[in-house]
């Protein structure tokens, strides 16, 4: 039994999304844990019931029957039959129960201090952390940086095509709906990196769109949001500055913002502290200046499909480009 | 086998037999995405040559080997769509029908119908406010984009169709050939004013 258990829940935890840091059953987070313990709950007393059921049909099938009982006829089974019924009505509605008071426990508080808004595009994360004062409201792209210990809603929103935000260690899966609003109750117990991404079907490089949430020391998550909320950083090499200036003359800043100068694109993800962050490309490759630049000189072999063009650029240019990029922590 | 067919079920069967023919057919000639342009090609769309006032002119030899796509692909179409909300072509043109800029829908161009022209007055710009995109977009984007300003503007639908769009709907879609059904002799004259230098 033991063993079927184990192979069970293997399965499950395959289903649930991989190991280590993003998995159903290495719950961090307070919506998670009750997941978690939803999902061990129904495969347990499942297992239990199926395990039972197979005894009984062994039991049948290999009891011998005694010679002189005379030609079969119907024998009234009322006491087994009703309880067999009645366990089940018990089973089923226990488990819808529970089932229930998960939801209930997983759903939203009336007031969280700390809101952030998820955009899902194709194929990558926005992230807005506004603010009252628009000055300290700022954007970044795929990484989700939480306090630990504390309930923060993430509002979901869709720029194109339904996607679905799940980090399985932290909470369950919610859509991202185009000209909807919803809302996911997040919430981390202990400082860490938590992998998540997108859950529902949305295009050629679905698989390619992964983010990361990052959960902080109180102290340390304020040091990273005074740290997004500045511009960006002045370049202080010579490559990063002739790559600053080769990035706004080309239709790079047509599409990317880059707080501190005069690149106020929209339309991709914004790059004003690109290379603080752990990925590029919604997960796709480490920050490196190696992969800015594979990156930036061809990004249709990447991950093809994807929005960004292949700009045109002289090899000197896409090294400064890519060193710019990456000095801007 | 076929004794349970009777005369009157040989036409829905042929009916049947012969869509299913079709269907295949158009799945085996469905043009495949190009997702990635090879870069000597994409850099070859900037040798248009456009006559000495700037309209119409020659497209780059590479554009018919590669069998018009911009004009008639409907993934280019869709990128174009995209790109034409992308880079706020709607601010000025909105849906198509003009604002401050020129309408595309209603049956006169400035410049003429011709991709090329379209595509210049995208990268270079023209008179009276429209701004050049040379450096906000390549030259590749700028195709895409002035084969949908064809499409929105033909008087013919074309084969390939856009994307689906969930916005208002607020005229006939790209698929209708809005231009014909919006034709607009106004008063506006047979020569519109191209401008002191078009």
């Amino acid at each position: 039994m033991r063993t079927a258990l184990v192979l069970l829940l293997s399965i499950t935890a395959t289903a649930a999304g991989g190991s280590g840091n993003q998995s159903a059953l290495n719950s961090q987070g307070a919506p998670a844990i009750h997941v978690e313990h939803l999902i061990i709950g129904i495969t347990v007393v499942c297992a239990v019931v199926w395990l039972l059921v197979m005894i009984v049909l062994g039991w049948a099938l290999l009891r011998k029957r005694s010679s002189d009982s005379g030609p079969p006829r119907d024998r009234p089974l009322t006491t087994i039959v009703s309880s067999a019924v009645a366990a089940t009505v018990v089973i089923i509605a226990a488990l819808t129960i529970a089932s229930f008071y998960t939801t209930r426990s997983i759903g939203l508080p009336g007031n969280t201090a700390l809101t952030i808004t998820v955009r899902g595009q194709q194929w990558w994360w926005q992230v807005i952390y506004a603010d009252a004062n628009p000055a300290f409201s700022f954007q970044t792209a795929n990484e989700i940086h939480i306090p630990v210990g504390q309930d923060v809603q993430i509002q979901l929103e869709s720029a194109d095509v339904v996607h679905s935000f799940w980090v399985p260690s932290l909470a369950g899966k919610q859509d991202l709906v185009p000209g909807r609003s919803n809302s996911l109750l997040l919430r981390a117990e202990r400082p860490g990196t938590y992998r998540g991404q997108c859950a529902e079907f949305c295009g050629l490089q679905h698989t390619h769109m992964a983010m990361m949430v990052i959960a902080d020391e109180p102290a340390d998550y304020q040091r990273w949001i005074a740290a997004q909320r500045e511009n960006s950083v002045m370049p202080t090499y010579a490559d990063a500055a002739a790559g600053k200036a080769a990035f706004l003359s080309k239709p790079c800043a047509a599409c990317h913002t880059v707080r501190g100068t005069s690149a106020a694109g929209t339309t991709g993800p914004d790059l004003t502290h690109i290379g603080s962050r752990q990925t590029i490309a919604a997960g796709l490759l480490e920050t490196t200046r190696g992969s800015l630049a594979a990156w930036i000189a061809d990004p249709q072999t990447l991950k093809p499909g994807n929005n960004m063009p292949m700009v045109p650029l002289t090899s000197v240019e896409l090294r400064d480009i890519s060193a710019y990029m990456e000095s801007l922590k | 086998m076929f004794r349970g067919i009777n005369k009157a079920k040989w036409p829905f069967l042929a009916t049947f037999v012969l869509l299913v023919v079709a269907g295949a057919f158009l799945g085996w000639a469905r043009q495949p995405r190009e997702l990635r342009t090879d870069p000597p090609i994409a850099a070859d769309l900037d040798h248009l040559r456009l006559m000495p006032n700037g309209i119409s002119g020659a497209p780059p030899e590479s554009y018919f080997a590669e069998g018009k796509l911009y004009e008639s692909d409907a993934y280019n179409l869709s990128q174009g769509q995209r790109l034409y909300d992308w880079f706020g072509c709607p601010s000025c043109h909105r849906d198509g029908r003009g604002n401050v800029g020129p309408s595309f829908l209603d049956g006169w161009w400035l410049y003429g119908p011709e991709m090329v022209s379209i595509v210049a007055s995208i990268r270079d710009g023209r008179p009276h406010g429209m701004p050049a995109f040379r450096d906000r977009m390549t030259i590749e984007e700028i195709w895409q984009l002035a084969g949908y300003v064809q499409t929105i503007g033909a008087y013919s639908a074309k084969v390939g169709a856009t994307g689906r769009k969930d916005d208002r709907q607020t005229r006939p879609a790209e698929n209708r050939a809005p231009a014909r059904i919006l034709f607009d002799e106004g008063p506006v004259g047979v020569h519109p004013d191209q401008g002191p230098s078009p």
